[in-house]
């Protein structure tokens, strides 16, 4: 598991608004672009420090390429970090007010107590 | 010596600078009374006429993040930006400035360490909603400066909620032993039962409005013990996964103490969460 970088890949593009678009409109794209150059940048420092370690495992690279939010909770992404971003790129695609944050509760509906974990 | 003045404690509903600045069609139909329920609680502080503001709150991943996380924080900074681009997005916040108050940082976070804190500290800190939703609720003026303290409700492991209200009692003994003439507010902000991110989210009340009702039974009464004999990390996720921000209502009662009835309580209960308003006048009433 690497719940760390999953959370990085979804802190770090929500926080930028080009990211977020590109994201949305490539996300295999943008994730394959991400694990190869952005991945091991350690934030708050100069890129000469950058990690050499860091990779997705298969089902995390699948499930952020496929906007898998489900698939994320399951996997023990943060559950704030996936909700946030993922409506900054879905709600303006519903006409009702928090229609796509329902259909996201919907969406996990399967899920019970205890949640997956998702301390890293 | 410095004086608590008040000390309150509330939710930060991001929702709540949107509702009740929108018009016509855009104003949602509880925006009214939401707004009568801030002015009532705003005057809680007022009445208190406090010179500065110690204030906690938690980030929300939007400047401390995985590689470097404090459990506790103490601002130390002239001045703070505020609101992220995310928040912008999407709660519409507007980008503040607050002015901070270096002297009482430092005593902080020197006191607080000789006690038994290892607080982190920052030179420059950008301050999220759960600092500027109760400006913009109880001090729109902005004109008060603060003391921002962050806590870790969100990144595993966290403090067990013991440690947040010990931390509470330790902020009260540090601000009555500040050698300043000086007339304090305390203020923080948590939550009741909340889910984001889960299956629970967004429900027409809070997950969890049972545990919101004794919660609120817990605070207004200053029940700390009661509280703490029932409240886990563990039993926090079962009224919504993001309940873990309680433990910042919980720090509030350490400041206010045990047995310490609220002299104000309110709460309205909006979609999916339970907006809750309290304060303590340490000395009986404001004067």
């Amino acid at each position: 598991m690497s719940k760390y970088l999953v959370n990085k890949f979804l802190y770090t593009v929500d926080r930028d608004p080009d990211l977020v678009e590109r994201y949305r409109e490539d996300p295999r794209g943008t994730v394959e672009w991400w694990e190869d150059q952005e991945a091991g940048r350690i934030l708050n420092c100069h890129n000469g420090e950058a990690s050499t370690w860091l990779r997705f495992e298969d089902a995390e690279r699948a499930a952020l390429a496929g906007h898998d939010y489900p698939a994320l909770f399951e996997l023990g992404a943060h559950p704030f970090l996936t909700l946030t971003l993922f409506i900054a790129m879905f709600e303006r695609d519903y006409d009702e007010p928090l229609g796509f944050q329902k259909e996201y509760a919907r969406r996990l509906s399967h899920f019970s107590l205890p949640y997956p974990d998702y301390a890293t | 010596m410095a004086q608590v003045v008040a000390i309150i404690a509330s939710t930060h509903h991001p929702f709540y600078y949107r509702a009740s600045t929108a018009t016509g069609e855009d104003r949602p139909a509880f925006a009214d009374e939401w707004v009568r329920k801030i002015t009532a609680f705003r005057e809680t502080l007022t009445r208190a006429r406090p010179d500065v503001l110690v204030m906690v709150g938690s980030d929300h991943f939007h400047q401390l993040w995985l590689d470097n996380m404090p459990q506790f924080l103490v601002g130390k900074a002239p001045f703070y930006d505020a609101n992220f681009y995310n928040e912008e997005r999407e709660f519409g916040l507007p980008r503040m400035l607050l002015k901070g108050h270096e002297d009482l940082s430092s005593y902080v976070l020197r006191e607080g360490i000789d006690a038994g804190f290892d607080l982190a500290f920052s030179n420059e800190m950008r301050i999220d909603h759960s600092i500027t939703c109760p400006i913009i609720t109880l001090r729109p003026q902005n004109d008060l400066p603060i003391v921002p303290i962050y806590t870790n409700i969100f990144a595993p492991p966290l403090p067990r909620p013991k440690r947040f209200v010990e931390l509470g009692r330790t902020i009260r003994q540090l601000i009555e032993s500040w050698p300043a003439d000086q007339r304090v507010a305390v203020i923080g902000t948590g939550h009741l039962s909340l889910e984001l991110g889960g299956p629970r989210q967004f429900g027409p009340h809070g997950p969890d409005p049972e545990f919101d009702q004794r919660a609120v039974e817990w605070i207004s009464s200053g029940d700390i013990e009661g509280c703490l004999s029932e409240v886990t990390l563990d039993s926090l996720h079962s009224p919504g996964n993001a309940t873990h921000g309680f433990m910042d209502f919980m720090l509030m009662m350490g400041v206010a103490g045990e047995g310490h009835k609220a002299d104000y309580v309110d709460t309205y209960d909006l979609f999916h969460t339970m907006e809750a308003y309290f304060t303590w006048y340490p000395d009986g009433g404001a004067r």
